[in-house]
């Protein structure tokens, strides 16, 4: 199993990693493996404004689909585009390429630690 | 009469096997007050009276072969090859499932494909699903896609009062527990212009039906720009046959295509089964409801086909799917794609043209009446027009069933200001006996 | 060989339509409105459509073909003289519009049949109006909405469903404005009476069962259930899939039931046309009458009139139903008369009795105790095999896969309803087939992985399908 050291985690499997101001988001290589062959991906608009742990976007294999949630409140300020012709890249690169959504915080501080560090979260899905 | 195979033998050894003395011992669960109730159901009929039976019945009916048809409203006696019926009633088509498992369902799968191709051709859209139960049922669920693709945020509906009254009773009946409004229809004077007006940030979409209602084609050209100007999305619903000669929706910019397919191949059935056609642009996949058929590859490279985008139905997305259809009219489906087969590129075509002159000569022959008949339809028309009645439609149906005819729908059920109007279908079915006879009988009647 | 599309045996001019002259005057085209360019369908002889037709058809399996033990399907058999009834030409060329004195015939079917079903159900009224299952559960949601509202009750807004219920209940909750609370399952299959009681309050809608439950169980406290559910003011939804199980052995109306929608082409011998048309009328108790969906045919004397409940969720469909299949149904139902439904639902579970403990012997049924008309076994029998692995290799023995991966709640879920007309022969082959297949998957699972092999494609790729997505055929 992948997994990214500098991000942190929540239980619905996404990660969330700073970029600069901005948070970014993706799904973690133990979601992207339990969905099994990512083929559709739905994102949000930017300028979207979306509380953490609301919807923001749907991630679809052939038979499943997951929502995914916010893991800090904040505005869209950009979404993944390629992942409309390439929704595989989520598979194979989830915590690259694979990312969703950018997100301009507002209220990171009191967020962000709520998060799962690295550990915490192999410890969740082994748990 | 049953159709089970076990013998008492046979029950027997297989009570032995289960480990029970009786059937009824399997029926414990059933508390006991409820258990084997007596049904007070008419005997058992053996088939010799059965169909006896069904004939007797059967004869208390006037019908579209005894008699000239000139009722439409949304339900059309065209012409069925006989083709049709023969191929839809192959027993590997009718008595199988829906196509769940691919490889035993490639005949029911590759037919799906052809249907979706064949509407989506005749419509100029761009994808087609695998159908729906009829007319009413597909535009309601268009409105309800148009405000998903909105994601929730548009709630209004507006729709032209020229659309088909069920179908509008309907759509109420469908978001009766929502908070999307339909309106639009309340003034039956509102034509697209007014309805344009009505347009705003609220408006998930403007739903229309071309030939309306009263058979006029509708000005639907620069329309689409107005509707998408205002972030709304534009539902067609048209006769299927109208578009073998006049411009297909897609072409001028319509969002998501619903139709009534029953005479594409498929008897008038008193009302049903139907087959609801339904067609978006590609855009809105995603957001569509019903099954769509999708070609692939098997392990070999082979090409087949399987039912895809699954993840907007029911079984996967529960209480987020896009609709909780799952059975829909396949069979239907399957008749109208022989039917579009069987047509071909020019017969469709004939078709229409057929139904078209024959309308305008039954339309220009009641004009020519004068004893209080008139043409009311001013505005271009594909195969039913309305007429002014010297005396309520009721009165004159009946008479003119005495002369074997089927009278056209009486409009002042729906409409108050059309009192005394009936709405006249005419198809390549009726002859121009049968039109000279049904213009002569209402001179007659009037 | 794989079978062209139409589009490919298209040459131009060809033609298998046949139409008159034209024998009237022609009228002036609008141009403004004519398409530009004629509609692209194929064009073909009769003969190479009706061959394309028969070879497209020998594709599929089909009842009519092979054992079929698709469960909740029912796929049962559809007698032949329901076909002859259906088209007769008195019945399939009347309008749904004529005057109602010119369709007394149909009228009086849909009365008939309407009042069959009331009394093999147990209900005061039955509209035929919905086109199918999910339509007519759609139709019920709606009733007890209406119902509740009629009372003033404007809070109660979350419906109860079991876990292990069909997906088109939470569909319908969702399409008709309503907030779904599921229900788990205890440990022998029935609704879990303690989670029940406690999300039970003054905002309950009511409950969805399934009963039989899709687990093929009959809900041993079905009593109790309903007492929960109607003391805290809710209502019950009867989903009628599973009707072939109570047929003159227990009305839902009598259990506590008081919607429910039936499906026609399930319980009805009405066949399933590859994906419908279906038919799914709605059943309700005396106090839900005047919501019912319409119209519904009324009885005036010696006539019958079409009529509309007085506070009804209105009309739900175009016309009145789908009448081709109401008259299906109702051939059987007069065919086989109180004994014979109720011989079909004996016979019904007494073979799902017999098929579950053989088949138990390979595939253990995960509620093993005595089911109603089906069962759900497992199919992970071996190391590395898999319920699909199992269903794909039936198909080279020549059977239908039973339904597989469903109900939700049983870890790889094989689904099967053999139903009453399907012989002793029948279910020994059958059960004699999954022996022998258990026995291939230890001794050679690739023969299962890479099954089917008789079919003229193999698996097929699902995720080519869903990625880039392929709906029409372009040349």
């Amino acid at each position: 199993m992948k997994l990214d050291q500098d991000a942190k985690y929540q239980d619905s499997h996404e990660w969330a990693r700073k970029e600069g101001d901005l948070i970014v988001v993706g799904i973690s290589d133990h979601a992207q493996d339990s969905l099994s062959d990512i083929v559709y991906v739905e994102l949000p608009v930017i300028d979207d404004e979306i509380d953490k742990g609301d919807v923001f976007g749907v991630v679809e294999s052939v038979k499943a689909a997951s929502d995914m949630y916010m893991p800090v409140s904040g505005e869209i300020v950009e979404v993944n585009d390629a992942l409309e012709d390439t929704p595989e890249v989520v598979n194979s690169d989830p915590f690259g390429e694979g990312w969703f959504i950018k997100v301009k915080p507002t209220n990171l501080d009191a967020e962000w630690d709520n998060l799962m560090d690295v550990d915490a979260y192999v410890a969740s899905i082994e748990g | 009469m049953n159709y089970n195979p076990n013998t008492q033998a046979d029950r027997r050894a297989m009570l032995e096997t289960i480990g029970v003395q009786s059937v009824t011992e399997l029926f414990a669960d059933v508390p006991e007050k409820a258990r084997y109730p007596k049904l007070n159901l008419p005997r058992p009929l053996s088939e010799m009276e059965m169909m006896a039976e069904l004939t007797r019945m059967s004869d208390k009916n006037a019908d579209a072969h005894h008699y000239a048809c000139f009722m439409g409203a949304g339900a059309y006696n065209h012409f069925v090859p006989s083709v049709v019926g023969q191929m839809q009633m192959r027993e590997e088509f009718y008595t199988a499932y829906t196509p769940y498992q691919p490889e035993v369902s490639q005949g029911t799968l590759q037919a799906m494909f052809e249907y979706q191709t064949m509407m989506a051709e005749l419509t100029a859209m761009d994808v087609v699903n695998a159908s729906h139960y009829d007319g009413a049922t597909s535009i309601a669920e268009a409105a309800l896609m148009a405000c998903n693709a909105g994601r929730g945020r548009r709630k209004k509906v507006l729709v032209s009062p020229a659309v088909k009254p069920n179908y509008r009773a309907v759509m109420r009946t469908y978001f009766q527990g929502t908070d999307i409004t339909v309106t639009g229809d309340e003034d039956p004077a509102n034509d697209l212009e007014a309805l344009k007006k009505m347009l705003d940030k609220d408006t998930a979409c403007l739903a229309l039906q071309t030939p309306n209602f009263f058979g006029e084609l509708e000005p639907v050209q620069e329309l689409a720009d107005a509707v998408h100007a205002a972030g709304a999305l534009l539902v067609v619903h048209v006769d299927p046959h109208s578009l073998g000669l006049f411009t297909p929706p897609g072409e001028y910019g319509a969002d998501i295509v619903t139709a009534e397919g029953q005479a594409l191949g498929n008897a008038l059935n008193f009302g049903g089964p139907y087959l609801g056609i339904f067609a978006a642009s590609k855009k809105y996949v995603r957001k569509m409801p019903g099954r769509l058929v999708g070609q692939t590859v098997d392990t070999k490279g082979r090409r087949g086909f399987v039912l895809t985008l699954s993840t907007r139905e029911q079984h996967i997305r529960r209480e987020k799917a896009t609709s909780n259809i799952c059975t829909n009219t396949g069979l239907v489906a399957l008749g109208a794609a022989i039917y579009l087969a069987a047509m071909g590129k020019q017969g469709i075509r004939r078709v229409a043209e057929l139904s078209y002159h024959k309308a305008h000569y039954a339309a220009s022959q009641i004009d020519k009446l004068c004893n209080g008949y008139s043409l009311v339809t001013d505005k271009p028309f594909f195969k039913e027009f309305v007429i002014q009645c010297p005396k309520p439609v009721t009165e004159i149906n009946r008479a003119l069933l005495e002369r074997q005819i089927i009278g056209g729908y009486d409009l002042g059920q729906r409409y108050p200001n059309r009192q005394n109007q009936m709405l006249v279908a005419v198809t390549e079915m009726n002859t121009r006996q049968q039109i000279d006879d049904f213009v002569a009988a209402l001179k007659e009647v009037a | 060989m794989y079978e062209s599309l139409l589009f490919e045996i298209s040459s131009p001019g060809r033609t298998a339509c046949s139409l008159p002259d034209l024998d009237v005057p022609e009228a002036e085209l609008p141009s403004e409105f004519l398409r530009q360019e004629a509609v692209n369908l194929p064009e073909i002889s009769e003969l190479d459509l009706v061959r394309h037709y028969v070879r497209l058809s020998q594709k599929n399996y089909s009842v009519d073909s092979v054992f079929y033990p698709l469960g909740s399907c029912t796929m049962k058999y559809n007698p032949k003289v329901n076909e002859v009834a259906a088209a007769m030409p008195k019945f399939t060329a009347t309008h749904p519009l004529q005057p109602e004195e010119t369709v007394q015939g149909n009228l009086q079917l849909m009365y008939e049949l309407q009042e069959a079903i009331k009394e093999i159900a147990g209900f005061a009224d039955v509209s035929l109006q919905p086109a199918a299952g999910a339509h007519g559960e759609f139709a019920g949601v709606l009733i007890m909405r209406a119902y509740h509202l009629s009372r003033g009750d404007t809070q109660r807004n979350n419906m109860l469903i079991p876990d292990s219920a069909h997906g088109t209940n939470p569909a319908s909750c969702a399409m008709s404005g309503f907030s779904v609370q599921q229900i788990p399952s205890d440990e022998r299959g029935n609704i879990d009476l303690d989670a029940l009681r406690a999300a039970c309050n003054e905002t309950t809608v009511g409950l969805m069962l399934t009963n039989p439950n899709t687990l093929g169980l009959f809900e041993e406290n079905i009593e109790e259930i309903a007492k929960i559910v109607h003391d805290a003011g809710g209502l019950i939804y009867g989903d009628g899939a599973n009707l072939n199980a109570m047929m003159g052995v227990a009305r839902p109306g009598d259990l506590g039931i008081d919607v429910m929608h039936f499906n026609l082409h399930k319980t009805f011998s009405t066949p399933h046309g590859g994906g419908g048309p279906g038919s799914g009328p709605v059943g309700v108790v005396e106090k839900l009458r005047p919501f019912q969906p319409g119209p519904i045919v009324a009885k005036d004397g010696d006539s019958y009139t079409l009529k509309m409940p007085e506070q009804s969720i209105g009309a739900v469909k175009s016309f009145w139903g789908n009448f081709g299949v109401l008259l299906r149904a109702y051939t059987y139902i007069r065919m086989l008369g109180e004994d014979g439904l109720r011989l079909a639902t004996e016979d019904a579970v007494l073979n799902a009795n017999y098929l579950r403990v053989k088949v138990g012997k390979t595939c253990p049924v995960k509620y093993d105790r005595v089911c109603m008309h089906e069962f759900v076994s497992m199919g992970d029998i071996a190391e590395g095999i898999h319920t699909m692995d199992i269903a794909k290799r039936l198909i080279d023995y020549g059977f239908h896969p039973p339904t597989v991966y469903f109900p939700l709640i049983v870890h790889e879920a094989l689904m099967i309803e053999p139903t009453e007309t399907e012989s002793k022969e029948t279910l020994d082959a059958f059960a004699d087939v999954l022996e022998k297949i258990a026995e291939e998957a230890r001794e050679n699972p690739e023969l299962l992985h890479s099954a089917p092999h008789t079919t003229e494609v193999s698996r097929l790729d699902e995720v080519v399908a869903a990625r880039k997505p392929v709906l029409r055929y372009k040349a």
